[in-house]
């Protein structure tokens, strides 16, 4: 309505769960724009609804009502193999906890979308190693997760989360579990992407983990509104 | 995509050997018993079956004890019987215990018998040298026998018995054949093995006759044809209701094959029941392979919300364990084969039968397993492909 193109458009997006006896609110009338190549990070303090909205954002959940686009086709009320199409072309997944297959070496970490995108063997291996070289990882690809650093474990998940070329980068809380050190080596990879031209969505609690990035909305009580606010 | 599953299962499996092993135990142990217990009692059946062979197919056996006023059968009733449809021929059972003498060497307790030629024509491999009874011998009554080894050596050492003459009774008989030792297997000639010093035969003719007999009590009846033995039996009691006079119990018709059959049945049957109760150890097995499919389920939520969240379509995840589930258990099947073949030989060299290795047991014992882990990897399966994403990342 808003974006001609809908590269990602959320209107009047709710979400509620029927909590025993009555429903409960938790998204409430979201409205959210995203134009490609933007840097956006969803503040807001656990309980908030930002968890939900990821999940709404990242097609792992569908909302009660609303419309959401993405890449110019609505994803808000798909059959679970489409959504499972959705996640693995569009979605790029950086998680908190970096969940890496612990049983696996980087390279078939970051092979693991690329299986699902039927992308053969070789190929794909091809392709995994350009992943982790582009993430400065190209002399670990063989190491387990536990041989690796936190921010190594996550840099990994980073170029998983690339590996499939996907329209938005989805990352929640992505220096949660790291020192400051190293969150400050993954912000700037961040940095790097965005200065690519990629998007980013990122979720987070940290005030000073949200102004990396060029835009910021806040989400309260399930409600979305712009800016950063002075107080906090 | 199929190849990627194998791949994930196998590292799955591999990563958890112990317990893989402890589950796949189950259907190891089960299959192994499966096979073991048919192989075991399919060589038992044949065992069994080919010595009731032994003891005689194509022939019926008639028992007549007679009545009060007609003990056994006499000749002419002999000659009836001979003379019904498909009969190739008849050797009653009769036989006496005394001495023999060659050339005044006494040879006590033989047994001597009455046979007719058709006994020749019908059991292979009796007569190891020389000639059988022949039907000219039994109409002619001729004063001709056979003789077994034991008899030979000891009578005969050193020289050919056949063409001398021994006396039977005070008669003069030529030896014409000698038979050949029976086989040890044979549980006819083990029963028959009494303390006798040897064994002779002669023509039934010639023994009524010698021996003065009027009643034959007991004959083997020899078939053409095995497929009309039914009918023959039929023929033979008509015929023998008319010798005794309707007289219950004077006789009765005893067919091997009929008796072949109902043992058969019932080693049929026990097979059934044997591998229903080793069934039961496979689904046991089946259970458990369920149980720590769904610890493995519960255990990685985790990797199956990331799974999801990476593409994964449920149908993905269910393939993948699935998989797991059957090669699991057709790894515990390949096993079990194997062992139950080595059980099996084992119990055919303890049980002194021929081991026959079923190809049957394996086909069966390898598609249990196959269906054990299908039916049994399909609820953790799809207990996996179900799982929200969300709730599976949550427990991270």
């Amino acid at each position: 309505m808003t974006n001609a193109n809908g590269f990602f458009q959320m209107n009047n997006i709710n979400k509620a769960y029927w909590m025993g006896d009555e429903w409960s609110p938790v998204l409430k009338n979201v409205n959210l724009t995203i134009n490609e190549g933007e840097f956006l990070s969803v503040l807001g303090p656990s309980g908030s609804g930002k968890s939900t909205l990821m999940n709404i954002i990242g097609c792992l959940d569908t909302p009660t009502s609303g419309e959401y686009i993405l890449h110019g086709k609505r994803v808000d009320d798909l059959e679970p193999d489409e959504l499972a199409l959705i996640r693995n072309k569009e979605i790029g997944f950086i998680f908190q906890s970096f969940q890496l297959l612990s049983r696996q070496d980087a390279l078939s970490n970051v092979e693991l979308p690329l299986i699902y995108a039927g992308m053969p063997p070789r190929q794909r291996k091809e392709h995994a190693a350009e992943m982790l070289t582009r993430v400065g990882l190209e002399h670990k690809m063989y190491h387990l997760p536990n041989q690796l650093s936190g921010g190594q474990q996550q840099r990994v998940a980073i170029a998983r989360a690339l590996a499939t070329n996907p329209t938005i980068l989805l990352a929640d809380e992505p220096t949660g579990a790291l020192d400051q050190k190293t969150g400050h080596q993954v912000m700037d990879l961040f940095h790097q992407l965005h200065d690519e031209g990629r998007t980013i969505i990122m979720i987070t609690h940290d005030v000073k983990i949200a102004q990396n990035a060029s835009r910021t909305v806040r989400i309260l009580d399930g409600e979305l509104s712009e800016g950063v606010p002075e107080s906090v | 995509m199929f190849k990627e599953s194998l791949k994930m299962s196998f590292s799955n499996i591999l990563g958890n050997k112990m317990r893989s092993f402890l589950t796949t135990l189950g259907i190891i142990i089960g299959v192994m018993a499966i096979i073991a217990l048919i192989t075991v009692m399919e060589s038992a059946t044949g065992e069994v079956t080919a010595q009731f062979e032994s003891l005689g197919t194509g022939k019926l056996t008639v028992q007549a004890a007679g009545t009060a006023l007609k003990q056994g059968l006499s000749e002419t009733d002999l000659t009836a019987i001979s003379e019904l449809d498909n009969v190739s021929g008849i050797s009653p059972t009769i036989s006496n215990t005394l001495s023999v003498v060659y050339d005044n060497a006494v040879l006590e307790d033989v047994k001597v018998n009455g046979y007719g030629f058709a006994y020749f024509r019908k059991e292979e491999g009796v007569v190891s040298r020389g000639r059988p009874l022949l039907p000219t011998d039994e109409e002619e009554r001729s004063r001709v026998c056979l003789i077994d080894s034991a008899m030979a050596e000891t009578m005969f050492s050193g020289i050919d018995p056949i063409g001398e003459e021994v006396l039977v009774k005070g008669t003069r008989f030529t030896i014409v054949g000698l038979l050949a030792d029976a086989d040890a297997d044979d549980m006819m000639s083990q029963l028959q093995a009494g303390n006798e010093n040897g064994k002779l035969v002669m023509p039934y003719t010639t023994y009524m006759r010698l021996f003065g007999v009027s009643g034959i009590t007991a004959l083997e009846v020899y078939t053409m044809d095995s497929s009309g033995t039914n009918a023959l039996v039929e023929d033979l009691e008509v015929l023998l209701d008319q010798i005794f006079n309707y007289k219950d119990d004077s006789y009765s018709v005893i067919n091997m094959e009929s008796l072949l059959d109902v043992m058969d049945t019932m080693l049929g049957l026990m097979t059934d029941l044997l591998v229903g109760i080793a069934s039961i150890a496979l689904l046991v097995g089946g259970i458990g392979i369920m149980n720590m499919m769904l610890v493995s389920v519960t255990e990685r939520t985790n990797e199956i919300g990331l799974r999801k969240a990476l593409g994964a379509r449920p149908r993905s995840i269910q393939v993948q364990f699935l998989m797991e589930s059957v090669i699991l258990s057709l790894f515990g099947g390949f096993i079990g084969v194997v062992l139950g073949v080595l059980v099996s030989m084992v119990l055919s060299n303890m049980m002194d039968i021929a081991f026959v290795l079923s190809t049957g047991a394996i086909v069966l014992g390898v598609t249990f397993s196959l269906a054990v882990g299908v039916i049994f990897g399909w609820a953790p399966a799809r207990k996996a492909s179900n799982l929200n994403p969300i709730d599976a990342l949550r427990s991270m």
